[in-house]
């Protein structure tokens, strides 16, 4: 998209019926690295690629633990994703205060839909920079949900978001039907094979640049870093260095 | 709910009887002993008003942690209303910090969380056992408004003037001519405890029921349930 005369403020429509600054923060969404998010009947499992900056730097934490049964992966804007974070904390906890019971799943997104909205119909206000795939197990069941800037949020069996999640996004479409029943170890290797498919041409997940985050219908939200990981990595599929195709689906013919 | 017993007139109002006195003194009657690697936090399950009970069992002890129970004795509500904020605070300490607040920690806080309610205090008196940083057995015991301090025991609630004195000299062995005071066991703690609730149920009508202990120890935190007299 270029520049032109209906994108400086929010509150313009283009002569298109689009709002340009609505568009332009969900570029910053796709800016950020890849998170991936997919469940099964009994679990949701985030995956992401964690960034850093330099060989000195310490890598960005991409994954947020918001109550017991409810989790985060973001991507975009980090600090935008800090003030998230502590306002679905806070409605967990009122939640539990005021009802007794966890915050149901769709009740929070919803909320962080109705308040990204806010941004996107008031002058002088921007848009959070932060795609939120949002992962929990309420009394309905487990459940994932991707939250835009644009304040629109919707359920998936399987998302990715983030730099290069379109190849995240074509291995989750070929599998996704086998999720549904899939163990819980088999969904963690559907989910770092479809983020592996988003690295660079160099590049592969290791114990540094990986996270993990996982809940179900009797396991607490968790995230698994560093060597805690090993296990999980030994899952990954081995394939060799320029194919994109990964171990179960047959080779494409020329 | 506010019978005429409770009823504070010279306070609120004039001749006429009415007038609404925000505080109800549920009774009951907590404990807590510190060892040298152990804590016990005992409290009885009655909650009663004036000549009535209103639960049989409810309790007045409290998890916060794997190392920290609280338990009070006073107003039911505020007691209540207090361990849920201080619940909430330390949800965020573990959201902030990715780790669990120390006991002493939890003691601080509760200090101020009391004394920022100065002016219309938590009605209760509070007790808080556990084991601090270095695995010691601790208590801190509050009064309504924050102030507090470390100890080896302490008796709180309606039966506190019956059970204090005989904690003072059979934990501490205070007052005894003798030589060696050693520090007590478990089992010997956890036989104090019980013999004086059974005992304070006897003569103090807002105690009995049922008795529940909190064991605090290194590995984490076990409950043990005993009857009371229901009289």
């Amino acid at each position: 998209m270029f520049r032109n005369q209906y994108d400086n403020d929010i509150s313009t429509w283009s002569p298109q019926g689009r709002i340009h600054q609505v568009e332009y923060a969900l570029e910053a969404v796709k800016q950020g690295s890849a998170a991936v998010g997919l469940r099964s009947n009994t679990h949701v499992v985030l995956l992401a690629l964690k960034r850093s900056s330099g060989e000195l730097a310490s890598y960005q934490k991409k994954l947020t633990i918001i109550d017991d049964h409810l989790g985060i992966a973001i991507a975009g804007l980090t600090s935008d994703a800090r003030v998230l974070s502590n306002f679905m904390r806070t409605e967990a906890m009122k939640s539990k205060v005021i009802y007794g019971r966890p915050l149901p799943i769709f009740r929070i997104v919803s909320a962080i839909g109705d308040k990204a909205q806010v941004n996107t119909q008031n002058y002088g206000r921007r848009p959070y920079g932060v795609g939120l795939l949002v992962a929990g197990y309420d009394e309905t069941g487990p459940h994932l949900y991707e939250c835009a800037p644009s304040g629109n949020f919707f359920e998936y069996y399987a998302m990715s978001i983030g730099a290069r999640s379109q190849s995240a996004k074509t291995y989750l479409e070929r599998y996704y039907e086998s999720f549904a029943e899939a163990s819980l170890d088999e969904l963690v290797r559907h989910g770092l094979n479809a983020l592996r498919d988003t690295l660079q041409q160099d590049k592969e997940l290791n114990m540094d640049n990986c996270s993990i985050g996982i809940v179900g219908a009797d396991c607490k939200f968790k995230i698994v870093e560093g060597d805690e990981l090993k296990r999980y990595l030994s899952l990954l599929d081995n394939v060799e260095m320029g194919d994109t195709v990964q171990g179960q689906a047959p080779m494409d013919t020329e | 709910m506010n019978s005429t017993a409770f009823c504070d007139n010279t306070l609120t109002s004039g001749p006429t009887g009415h007038g609404f006195y925000p505080y109800e003194a549920n009774g009951g009657t907590a404990v807590a002993i510190a060892g040298e690697d152990f804590c016990v936090v005992a409290s009885d399950t009655r909650q009663s008003n004036g000549y009535l009970i209103n639960a049989r069992y409810s309790p007045k002890a409290f998890k916060m942690s794997d190392k920290a129970v609280l338990a009070n004795s006073g107003f039911a509500a505020d007691g209540n209303a207090l361990v849920r904020r201080l619940g909430q605070r330390m949800q965020w300490y573990r959201h902030s910090h990715e780790k669990e607040m120390s006991i002493t920690a939890l003691a601080q806080l509760l200090s101020n969380t009391l004394y920022y309610k100065r002016f219309f205090p938590y009605y209760t008196q509070v007790l808080l056992g556990g084991i601090d940083e270095n695995g010691v057995g601790v208590v801190f015991s509050f009064d309504p408004v924050g102030s507090y301090g470390s100890e080896i025991c302490r008796a709180a609630g309606t039966a506190a003037a019956l059970i204090q004195p005989f904690l003072d000299n059979q934990v501490e062995l205070k007052n005894m001519q003798i030589g060696e005071k050693p520090r007590l066991s478990l089992d010997r703690a956890l036989c104090i405890a019980k013999d004086a609730f059974t005992s304070a149920t006897e003569r103090d009508i807002y105690t009995g029921d049922y008795l529940e202990i909190y064991i605090i120890k290194g590995d984490g935190v076990t409950i043990e349930n005993y009857p009371l007299k229901k009289d």
